[in-house]
């Protein structure tokens, strides 16, 4: 099966790891990945907070581009793999409300009339975590597993706009998906209530003040858990957590160090493949899973 | 509890030490409400269930948010039905929000509760009652400007224009994590752009044309 894929401004800049990283796991278990090509930003929050109308344009213009590019389909529609969790909101919103409100398909097929494109609805989208779960499948994920993290507590971090509220592929409340696929790289999931609390998003930059607590408050119960690790599928979270670390230990007098990595990258560890290639590199926090923490006889926390 | 400030002018009373003392009026007259605001919000916001909200407070209890807001989400959903326009807009809360949906998954009577906020802050914007050099409006101008003209938003670009239009000192403040950004690759100063920028431009223009007559 091939997959259409749609990066977004993100990792193209700060989440470049997690690019990097997802088209090395994708690569390891011979998964086709084609980039959209001339894809436009998505319009994220904040285009919706101007004008929504565009919003909805800006979207739709990638999803027919999508459907254009991929070809025929016969009848299974278009697989667009978007990994960001902002774009994948933005995108599944759009493909929903196309379908639900008239006034909105109007719209959107004057504007993209006046860009050339036809969009018949076709395109589905689907995050990562979706597809190696659900289409390629835990089993051959485990398979290919070369390098099991064993003993490595990981604390699972889905942000709030993957699960929540268009995406189907897991609980909006309490997902698992990540979890499944951090047990098959031998590592251990930690259990980690706050696994969909909002980091915030861009109100470490607004706000501070309201921002940085957020982060702080989901640091300190991934350490309280005895996390090793944080994984997360989200440039924004994995920003806010792992570059906000210093501020937050100053302004707040704590002394946090824990890594904060994308889950692809993990999985890339877990399958043998080179730091280099997952950008392990480019992470401020550099994860070190050499000591084994349980083994040790540390009590088990849970 | 913070009552809405009204418009009515204060009068002076004198109290009982004989000193004169501003009362004001703490109640809004319906006629001073924009009583058709609740529907207008709901149209917008995709949504007439907004009008039946419950008040039960769920959304308050899920936002991670709520306890740095002025009126929380249950009350803001009471001032959009009832028709205090003023408050509502000029509320801290909208500013606040950061679109987890973690209230629109919640909520009982499928409110959704993310577009109205976005509407709220979409009309405050219009109308621009915001603080000056506010961030939150700044960033969203800033981000919808470079995505009009590139397609694409790059970050270096966008942060600059939003610390020169805010507060230049936080610029400085953050330098050092942006130059660590830039050295371990995450901060690239090319500007992003797409091939087509005409052809996102129209596509862009020809939603601003207003909509047709719904056929009958």
């Amino acid at each position: 099966m091939k997959y259409m894929y749609y990066p977004g401004c993100s990792l193209k800049s700060t989440g470049r790891p997690y690019e990097e990283s997802l088209l090395a796991i994708f690569r390891a278990l011979e998964v086709d990945l084609q980039e959209v090509r001339d894809w436009n930003c998505c319009g994220a929050t904040a285009y919706a907070s101007i004008d929504e109308k565009k919003a909805f344009g800006l979207a739709a213009r990638n999803l027919a581009l999508a459907e254009l590019q991929h070809g025929p389909s016969n009848g299974e529609g278009v697989n667009l793999v978007a990994p960001c969790s902002a774009c994948f909101l933005v995108l599944t919103k759009s493909q929903k409300y196309f379908d639900t409100y008239p006034e909105v398909q109007r719209d959107v097929t004057r504007a993209l009339e006046a860009a050339e494109l036809d969009y018949k609805g076709k395109t589905r989208v689907r995050h990562p975590l979706d597809v190696l779960v659900n289409d390629i499948g835990i089993e051959r994920v485990q398979k290919r597993v070369t390098n099991p993290m064993k003993g490595i507590r990981i604390a699972s971090y889905y942000g709030c706009q993957v699960v929540r509220p268009f995406a189907t592929f897991d609980d909006a409340m309490y997902p698992t998906s990540m979890d499944r696929l951090m047990s098959a790289a031998g590592a251990t999931p930690v259990d980690w209530p706050l696994k969909t609390r909002c980091c915030g998003g861009s109100l470490t930059g607004t706000i501070p003040e309201a921002g940085l607590r957020l982060n702080q408050h989901l640091l300190n119960e991934a350490v309280r858990k005895k996390a090793d690790a944080i994984v997360t599928c989200c440039p924004l979270c994995q920003f806010n957590l792992e570059c906000f670390q210093s501020q937050i230990n100053s302004r707040y007098a704590e002394d946090i160090h824990v890594p904060v990595m994308y889950f692809t990258q993990f999985l890339g560890l877990s399958f043998g493949l080179s730091e280099h290639d997952l950008g392990i590199q480019r992470l401020f926090v550099k994860p070190d899973f050499r000591r084994p923490a349980v083994e040790k006889g540390a009590p088990a926390h849970v | 509890m913070n009552l809405p400030p009204t418009t009515a002018s204060p009068v002076a009373s004198p109290s009982r030490r004989g000193k004169m003392q501003k009362v004001t009026r703490r109640v809004k007259y319906e006629s001073e409400l924009d009583l058709g605001f609740g529907e207008r919000i709901a149209k917008d916001a995709y949504g007439q269930n907004l009008l039946s909200c419950i008040q039960c407070g769920t959304c308050g209890a899920t936002c991670p948010l709520s306890y740095y807001m002025d009126y929380t989400p249950r009350r803001v959903i009471a001032m959009v039905r009832e028709g205090f326009r003023e408050e509502a807009i000029n509320s801290f809360t909208i500013w606040l929000c950061a679109s987890c949906y973690a209230c629109t998954v919640q909520c009982p009577r499928q409110i959704h509760i993310t577009d109205v906020m976005y509407t709220l802050k979409r009309e405050a914007i219009k109308q621009g009652v915001y603080p000056k050099r506010y961030p939150i409006p700044v960033l969203a101008r800033a981000f919808f400007d470079l995505v009009r003209h590139f397609g694409r938003s790059s970050e270096s670009l966008l942060l600059i224009r939003l610390y020169l239009q805010t507060n230049p000192f936080l610029m400085l403040r953050n330098a050092g994590l942006g130059w660590k950004l830039f050295r371990k690759g995450r901060m690239p100063l090319k500007i992003e752009q797409i091939k087509e920028k005409t052809k996102l431009r129209n596509l862009l223009l020809a939603v601003e044309r207003p909509r047709e007559e719904e056929p009958q």
